[in-house]
């Protein structure tokens, strides 16, 4: 089977597609050594993503190992994860700071 | 790894030998490129600034022309001042002459009699420079005299996951040979910033890479203006990018993973050698302005929606690992990366048949957007215009 999605970090929960995926046909990408798929639950675009589990609203979205925003509505495994069903979390910039006189702030 | 290049008296080596054309203001703009036109190893800037403004943005503008003027892939200038802007020509080129020793020679429009009679005095001294800059032979450098310049523009989600890693790779084995790069686009840092931060050299660099962020959107919102409306872009958005954060955590990618050494103010010259990064705006042209007046010889883009652009007097080399986009638009297009979004190589193996690619540019291979004599700028503002 070809891969059709990318994973960057084992712990995403998302996948990027590198083809058009259409409703109803499965995803399959790498974790690891093991290849693994899910079944494409609406059409999903060229370079986007698709949801790996059920997200509650307000559940962060991981990619690269990090958060890339919380969903702004539930969705269901399999789904379309776009700009219209998740936002940008501000950063708390202050907490992310060293203390230069040692140990974090 | 050497390659040849321009010796220059000050700074590092140049890559190219241009005579540059260079404008004072927006209104000897037009005459500048009509003299560049006129002689064979002349280039031109279109400068959209210069006047009616406040001092934060002349500031910033004189930083973007003297560096401009000092790149070491200019042989000399000609400058093209109107008479009545707010930095004129002739203090320009005083200006100049204490940060360069390479020619420099200026022209006021209204002090010659109008653009015919300024041409016809610039061409004469733009193809006497331009002989001389003939006449120079290029010498063996060592690859540590490369600054290269990495940015990225109209990414979609092969961005980060291809040509950024890649760019990335190469930036790491400049660094690894002694070379420096700079990474700029400090907006799309943002979300991305903590990751970024860990390759600090030190805590005082990793606090200031997150100071950069919390001032960038302190200063939009002093503004009453949100970075996150206007980043994605739409295009990002259609290309899969959904999130600031999923774009910068791409984005970041292309500087590579080697310590930074320096954080540098927009158009700033580095005074370490490795991995630089730049406080710059994320939009793309005004990033690699930029740099490129920070002295970068050279500069590697990244893309995945494509785009045309180009600098006058640093090469830009466009890369892109989206398949469609390099068939749809390879007359602009220099690398297909898409090898690594298909798995049949990795994205640390077409980092290093860059690094090849970026040998040749600064041996001499022009860029698709250097030979169309593509000739980009933007500079950055701080205030509004008055």
């Amino acid at each position: 089977m070809k891969i059709n999605a990318l994973m960057i970090d084992e712990i995403d929960n998302v996948v990027t597609c590198v083809e058009e995926v259409s409703k109803g046909s499965d995803v399959f990408y790498r974790k690891g050594d093991e290849i693994l798929s899910l079944k494409a639950e609406e059409n999903i675009p060229y370079c986007h993503k698709i949801a790996l589990k059920d997200f509650a609203k307000g559940d962060e979205v991981i990619k690269y190992g990090e958060m890339l925003g919380k969903t702004l509505e539930p969705i269901s495994k399999g789904h379309w994860v776009y700009d219209k069903n998740i936002y940008s979390v501000p950063r708390d910039y202050d907490s992310e700071m060293i203390d230069l006189t040692g140990g974090k702030r | 790894m050497q390659f040849w290049g321009y010796k220059r008296s000050e700074g590092r080596a140049g890559i190219r030998n241009h005579v540059l054309i260079l404008p004072t203001c927006v209104c000897g703009s037009e005459t500048a490129r009509i003299v560049a036109s006129q002689v064979k190893g002349a280039v031109n800037i279109v400068f959209n600034t210069g006047c009616s403004d406040v001092q934060a943005n002349t500031d910033m503008s004189q930083k973007v022309l003297t560096g401009f003027a000092c790149n070491p892939n200019v042989f000399g200038v000609v400058i093209i001042g109107l008479g009545c802007e707010t930095v004129g020509h002739k203090p320009l080129r005083e200006k100049m002459r204490k940060m360069t020793s390479k020619p420099v020679v200026s022209f006021g429009i209204q002090e010659e009699g109008g653009t015919l009679k300024t041409i016809e005095k610039a061409v004469r001294a733009a193809r006497e420079m331009a002989a001389d800059a003939a006449l120079q032979q290029k010498e063996l450098f060592d690859i540590s005299n490369l600054l290269l310049g990495i940015e990225c523009g109209g990414s979609d989600a092969t961005s980060g996951l291809a040509s950024n890693p890649a760019v990335g790779e190469l930036s790491d084995l400049l660094v690894d040979i002694g070379a420096s790069t700079i990474m700029s686009e400090s907006i799309e840092w943002i979300g991305g910033e903590h990751v970024l931060a860990k390759r600090a050299a030190t805590p005082e660099i990793h606090n200031q890479i997150i100071q950069v962020c919390k001032n960038y959107e302190e200063h939009l919102k002093a503004a009453g203006q949100d970075c996150r409306a206007g980043q994605p872009t739409p295009g990002n958005k259609a290309g899969g990018l959904s999130t600031l954060d999923e774009k910068s955590l791409g984005c970041i990618r292309k500087g590579g993973t080697r310590p930074i050494v320096e954080v540098l103010e927009q158009a700033e010259r580095p005074t370490k050698t490795g991995a630089i990064v730049m406080d710059t705006a994320g939009f793309d042209i005004s990033s690699v302005t930029s740099m490129v007046a920070g002295g970068c010889n050279a500069v590697i883009f990244t893309t995945g929606r494509g785009t045309p652009t180009g600098n006058a007097i640093a090469p830009v080399l466009k890369v892109t690992a989206n398949s469609r986009t390099y068939k749809m638009m390879e007359d602009n297009m220099d690398v297909d990366l898409s090898a690594i979004i298909t798995g049949e190589k990795t994205y640390k193996q077409m980092g290093r048949e860059l690094l090849d690619v970026i040998h040749d540019v600064c041996n001499g291979k022009l860029t698709k957007a250097e030979a169309y004599g593509f000739s980009d700028i933007a500079v950055n503002h701080v205030c509004r215009f008055v």
